[in-house]
């Protein structure tokens, strides 16, 4: 899954203007991530601080 | 509530939508989903002079510095200089964008603008198929602003387009991703933009350093997304403001991504109209955004202020702003694009060939045009691509 690292964002956008399916939203201070999120993984590398990841989900 | 016209969005492009509109006799409701219009910032900061002047006095209490030139080096270190005449052509003044943009939304709400602050757009309303208005949201409480025609000057992160079907997702080689510290240190220069070219410093981007008075400067980079790893401007601006600024005091963190895209494929649907960041319309070369915003904003207002009355909202009707837009500002955006395409994937040697190839050359009084019109004479071989785009 993506996950968004409140510590690290600079909640600037640039992530949102990247995501191929409007997954991502720039609320207040924060980043809010939807379903449409396909974990395409575009967004990680745009962010000017490294906030996002993908992280690889334990299978259960 | 019910209105001729909402803005999404307070920076520039949306104040001077509103303003223009509602100056025209529209009723205008602009919304900005921040507390505060302006703030945080997401800029550089530079703007050239006589382009703002012609829409909008300058004011002081906006205004942090005036610079005389821009220095541009390349990633030997050999630089070159431009004087202030032609460089104010690309940077002149330095603004303090948290009173600029507020300065602005005055201005819009002078000539009659509602503004709401703290006010999101949710998404858009239909009615018969088209978009009739937006759901937004004020301190938790959801409520409707009816109205024929809805303007996205919502920036980098723009939802109103793609509500409406415009695919506006940046690619990553189409978008730089920034960083920027304001730095306070006596090394800082207060009279010249500068500009670091190299693959080193700045991956398909550059380093600037824009003066914003006694002491202190936007020390700032820029790498192009297709290049970037995760966290990379920041890492790079850290680097860099460490070995030039060892004593440097950062006073402020900025972070963003600018638009490199040139014009996107439409900017208008039944009902919206897409103005600034929101249309891609920041230049792919400098990334300077702010001018283009106004004047398409400027352009979406008085169009809006033309055809809401008449009830002629749909995309056909549009085109006149598409048209407009593309005929004016687009022409130059158009081809910083293709330039910016071709300086992207320079080597380190072959910028550092380009800077030399000036030697001896005196590009004082140059602007960005003139400055590429002689390289490509100086390097007929290297530059033949670009021949054709400078005309």
């Amino acid at each position: 899954m993506l996950t968004v690292n409140r510590y690290k964002c600079g909640y600037c956008g640039a992530c949102v203007g990247v995501c191929p399916t409007g997954a991502l939203e720039l609320v207040e201070t924060w980043i809010e991530v939807n379903d449409d999120c396909t974990r395409c993984g575009r967004c990680t590398s745009i962010c000017p601080l490294g906030a996002l990841e993908l992280i690889r989900e334990a299978k259960a | 509530m019910r209105c001729d016209l909402v803005v999404v969005g307070a920076g520039p492009a949306g104040s001077m939508t509103a303003k223009a509109a509602a100056e025209a006799g529209l009723k205008v409701v602009m919304l900005e989903k921040r507390q505060e219009i302006g703030d945080p910032v997401r800029c550089a900061e530079g703007v050239s002079k006589a382009p703002l002047k012609k829409l909008v006095d300058p004011d002081p209490a906006w205004i942090s510095a005036e610079v005389k030139g821009a220095r541009i080096r390349a990633p030997d270190g050999t630089e070159i200089v431009i004087s202030e005449d032609r460089a104010g052509a690309e940077v002149g003044y330095v603004l303090e964008r948290k009173v600029f943009d507020r300065a602005l939304a005055q201005k819009a709400a002078e000539a009659g603008a509602e503004v709401m602050v703290k006010t999101r757009a949710l998404r858009l309303l239909w009615e018969g198929g088209v978009p009739a208005g937006v759901y937004a949201q004020f301190v938790g409480e959801k409520f409707k602003i009816e109205a024929p025609l809805v303007i996205g000057a919502d920036g980098v992160e723009s939802k109103v387009g793609r509500w409406a079907g415009i695919d506006t997702a940046l690619k990553p080689e189409d978008i730089e991703t920034c960083a920027q510290f304001l730095v306070q240190d006596e090394k800082v220069d207060e009279d010249y933009c500068e500009f670091c070219l190299g693959n080193q410093i700045a991956p398909g981007g550059y380093v600037w350093s824009f003066p914003k008075g006694r002491g202190i400067a936007n020390v700032g980079i820029g790498v192009l997304g297709s290049k970037a790893d995760p966290g990379m401007p920041m890492r790079l601006l850290r680097e860099f403001v460490k070995e030039r600024f060892p004593d440097g005091k950062v006073l402020e963190v900025v972070v963003g991504g600018v638009p490199v895209s040139g014009p996107i494929e439409r900017t208008v649907a039944d009902g919206i109209i897409l103005v600034g960041d929101a249309a891609r319309q920041s230049d792919p070369i400098t990334g300077g955004g702010i001018i283009n915003a106004m004047n398409a904003g400027m352009m979406a207002g008085e169009i809006a202020a033309d055809l809401v009355p008449k009830g002629e909202m749909d995309s056909g009707s549009l085109q006149i702003y598409e048209k407009r837009w593309r005929e004016t500002i687009g022409k130059h955006i158009s081809r910083n694009f293709a330039v910016k395409e071709f300086f992207v994937d320079l080597t380190d040697d072959d910028l550092n060939h380009l800077i030399h190839s000036l030697d001896g050359i005196d590009v004082a009084e140059m602007n960005l045009r003139g400055l590429l019109k002689v390289l490509v004479r100086q390097n007929p071989k290297h530059l033949l691509k670009l021949r054709h785009l400078l005309g």
